[in-house]
């Protein structure tokens, strides 16, 4: 009778880490003027240990798929599932986020920053300092773990706050926009300490961007959205083991799937600008 | 540079404390004003020891901050929740804040015959009257702090699974302290005021109803030494509310 760890295991393999169901979300009362369909009927399976970004035009529903996934917000229809289990509020022990520049609380230090998620996470106090050296030491910041948020950089920042996520050691990983405050060259320089970093941690990885290069070098599977509403236009795998190189943005591969990722999302683009047009028309 | 400037300063407000105490010896020494108004400082100072030697002095006074600090207490657990529970919603903030700040607008002196009838002649009415008039500045200041906390900090504390005790206390607290802290500062010297004022309309004991007995008593010299004595400690307090703030503010 021990068929039960074996059968466990393959269990864990088939379930997936993240399971979209028909999502649809609507701001606003169905059928009148205002309300706006962020998200229709989106379905989406995410292996663990893959790393998925979530690629389209601004006002696409990205981020409230982010958001959705991690259980800031409730789908207006359809259901989430992580590991098997509904998704209904934030699990701090399942999921970490890492936002849009940084969300570190700037009348904490770093590493009081941490604290708070450890201790929102229920780890043991005596374990803190540690995990948060270990955790800064891997994006070469360990030196500042006694500074106030105000007194670094930006890119230094959004390292710090990345370091956060990855410290609360949960399997999953859901990233905003994580380097839209950076310049493209520290972009690209947190992108591939970002890439080394998984490859040993094998997190499951959800990210938003709207950056194309960022999102080749980046993912295992891209996926293509429409503008508003938000649906699954395409997805486009990218087979790279990690970690990659900057030579692979070198490859002519490399370039393909970009112009491929382009090529599927300008139409998207020209449609999302004409919604924001018709708006400001509307307006006047 | 800074400090240089800053002796400047302290010089020229020195100067004026001294030019208006002079005035006011030559003012008495020549008799331009009927001492009923304004007795000669020197009689002041006499009156001021003589207050000094009564045991009277110091319970009055300790009865006057012990229920200035019960109202402050009061106004500031008061005050920071309603700004707590005001700014839960959107809407409720809409709803709200207009009628907090409208009623801040009337004059609650109004209803100090009310508290007196509801609490008594004793400490309990000035306490009830400080307290209200106090809590106008913390809420209105809480409110706008906490009301305006950039929503990705919200965000982040949700995501990290903050208890609602917990994004209080790490989130909106911190984030609309400076506004507070400035609601704190009005709202304590409101409540000094308040209290004073009430205790000289109507109480039993207090620096207060000390003022306006000896003005009663026709003895304008004891008024003085209790009116001179309430500058100085508002402006003690006021320097030591200063610094606890510039340190809490980290300047």
């Amino acid at each position: 009778m021990n068929v039960a760890p074996i059968s466990k295991a393959a269990l864990a393999e088939t379930i997936g880490a993240i399971s979209v169901r028909n999502v649809t979300q609507l701001y606003g009362e169905p059928g009148s003027q205002q309300a706006v369909l962020a998200l229709d009927n989106v379905s989406l399976d995410i292996k663990r240990g893959e790393f998925l970004t979530l690629l389209g035009p601004s006002g696409c529903g990205k981020s409230t798929l982010l958001n959705i996934i991690g259980g800031l917000a409730l789908p207006t229809e359809g259901s989430v599932s992580v590991h098997g289990a509904m998704v209904h509020r934030p699990s701090p022990d399942k999921i970490a986020f890492v936002f849009q520049e940084s969300t570190l609380f700037p009348w904490y230090t770093v590493a009081e920053n941490f604290g708070i998620a450890f201790k929102y996470r229920g780890l043991a106090r005596s374990e803190w300092r540690d995990r948060t050296m270990a955790a800064l030491k891997s994006v070469g910041m360990a030196e500042f773990i006694d500074h106030y948020p105000g007194q670094l950089s930006i890119g230094m920042r959004q390292r710090v706050n990345l370091a956060r996520g990855i410290a609360a050691g949960t399997e999953i990983l859901l990233m905003d926009e994580p380097f839209a405050a950076l310049d493209e060259q520290s972009r690209m320089v947190l992108g591939e300490d970002l890439s080394s970093l998984l490859a040993e941690a094998g997190k499951t990885i959800v990210f938003v961007t709207h950056s194309l290069a960022e999102a080749v070098f980046l993912s295992d599977r891209i996926v293509l959205m429409t503008a508003r509403p938000g649906r699954i236009k395409s997805i486009i795998e990218v087979r790279e083991p990690h970690p990659r190189s900057p030579g692979f943005m070198l490859e002519p591969r490399f370039g393909e799937l970009r112009n491929a990722c382009y090529a599927s999302l300008r139409d998207e683009i020209r449609q999302a600008m004409a919604i924001a047009e018709g708006k400001s028309e509307a307006a006047l | 540079m800074r400090d240089n400037s800053h002796l400047h300063a302290r010089a020229i407000q020195m100067g004026f404390l001294g030019v208006a105490l002079g005035a006011w010896f030559f003012i008495g020494r020549n008799g331009w004003v009927s001492p009923l108004f304004l007795p000669p400082i020197e009689a002041v100072g006499q009156s001021f020891i003589g207050l000094l030697q009564t045991g009277l002095f110091w319970s009055a006074v300790r009865i006057t901050l012990t229920t200035i600090l019960q109202a402050y207490g009061i106004a500031i657990v008061l005050g920071i929740s309603a700004g707590y529970l005001v700014t839960r919603s959107r809407f409720l903030t809409q709803v709200l804040e207009p009628i907090i700040s409208g009623l801040f607008a009337i004059p609650i002196t109004l209803f100090l015959p009310l508290f007196i009838l509801l609490f008594g002649i004793g400490t309990g009415s000035k306490i009830a009257y400080g307290a209200a008039y106090g809590f106008f500045p913390i809420a209105l200041n809480s409110i706008a702090g906490l009301s305006a906390v950039d929503r990705r900090f919200l965000n982040a504390a949700k995501s990290m699974g903050l208890s609602p005790f917990g994004t209080f206390r790490h989130v909106l607290f911190p984030a609309a302290f400076p506004a507070i802290l400035t609601g704190l500062r009005i709202g304590f010297f409101i409540c000094f005021a308040s209290v004073l004022g009430g205790e000289t309309i109507s109480s039993a004991a207090g620096v207060g109803r000390n003022i306006a007995l000896a003005a009663e008593l026709m003895e304008p010299a004891r008024m003085f030494a209790w009116i001179i004595f309430v500058i100085a400690t508002a402006l003690v307090l006021n320097a030591l509310v200063s610094r606890v703030e510039n340190r809490m503010r980290g300047v």
